[in-house]
């Protein structure tokens, strides 16, 4: 617990600083500083429109859904149908990997398997359908489909190989213990 | 962008029609845990402003669109390993690049590494699923953008 009250110390005297140094760039006209602002401002704007959603869905997901449910979908006896739900899982995802690293401790908390967890990690990362959208109108219906063709079989595959491991040797996240 | 809205307020209005209190007790849970981790998002944040001012546009082509398709890769990977960029900002980037004849396979592996790796998000991977899954789904998700890329290689000749 002490380590992170630490890290807590560490992160607002991060953000203090941050936010004097923003500040004092705007009160000097300091470019650097102000562009720095903007892309803060920007990302953070970005991440604001899709985040608190994403909260509320987990908030629902973990009054609602049944642990056995998710347990029999994507647990340990799930099968290759696990896989299926997890791009479907993923494909309508906003905002990348960021936003979808706590959906993906919730699922295994709810007893997902880890390659389970894995897959939809790596679903987030490769199959997202706005990405996907985004990709193609800039650099060709061509490029995705290639781009696709030989990641997913790949993200599966790793996802297969170490989400095994993890959960033949019982591996224990660090929030699990709390 | 929008699908996100309309997944939520129709799961929010079913659970509402369904039980009043279960889902005031949902909103709660999920502040709660949205709240627990707004330090370490507006640290990321606060790093991705920082890095994408560290790594203007014009610094990205220049780097890029070297004359060593091996070296440039192995830039690019590196770069996109380090950094984070929302897609909006990525794919329009990326078509830059091609316009200005950098290799599809260097493009590649860049917005593959962007989306896949991430040593800014790094600490938050770590607090949620530990050092061991975080350290081999980043090096996992490097493979996989290299092998991206060297896929690219063969067909960028007759395919694209």
């Amino acid at each position: 617990m002490k380590k992170d009250s630490e890290k807590n110390i560490v992160r607002r005297i991060i953000f203090i600083i941050f936010t004097i140094f923003i500040g004092v760039s705007f009160f000097l006209n300091f470019t650097p500083g102000e562009v720095i602002a903007g892309n803060f401002a920007s990302y953070a704007l970005n991440m604001l429109k899709i985040v608190p959603f994403v909260f509320i869905l987990i908030g629902l997901f973990d009054v609602w859904i049944d642990k056995k449910t998710i347990q029999k979908h994507l647990g340990k006896d799930g099968g290759m149908k696990s896989f299926f739900w997890v791009f479907i899982l993923a494909a309508p995802m906003a905002g990348g990997l960021l936003p979808a690293l706590p959906i993906g401790y919730e699922l295994h908390r709810k007893g997902a398997r880890y390659t389970v967890v894995l897959a939809f990690l790596g679903a987030v990362s490769i199959g997202r359908v706005p990405m996907i959208l985004f990709e193609s109108t800039f650099l060709g219906w061509k490029f995705s489909l290639v781009r696709l063709i030989v990641s997913i079989p790949l993200v599966l595959l790793t996802a297969g190989v170490i989400g095994r491991h993890f959960d033949k040797t019982g591996y224990k996240l660090p929030k699990d213990e709390e | 962008m929008n699908i996100i809205y309309i997944v939520t307020a129709l799961a929010v209005l079913l659970s509402l029609i369904v039980s009043r209190e279960k889902t005031k007790k949902a909103l709660i849970i999920g502040a709660k845990k949205l709240w627990k981790i707004t330090g370490p998002f507006v640290s990321v944040i606060i790093g991705v402003s920082i890095v994408l001012y560290l790594v203007p546009n014009e610094v990205l082509s220049e780097i890029l669109g070297g004359e060593h398709n091996v070296f440039s890769t192995l830039i690019a990977s590196i770069l996109g390993s380090v950094t984070v960029m929302p897609g909006p900002i990525v794919y329009p980037l990326c078509k830059i690049l091609v316009d200005q004849g950098v290799a599809y396979n260097v493009v590649a592996v860049f917005s593959t590494t962007l989306m896949m790796v991430g040593l800014i998000t790094f600490p938050m991977e770590k607090a949620y699923f530990g050092t061991k899954f975080a350290v081999l789904r980043n090096l996992v998700g490097y493979f996989i953008s290299i092998t991206i890329s060297i896929a690219f290689i063969f067909i960028q000749g007759w395919f694209l």
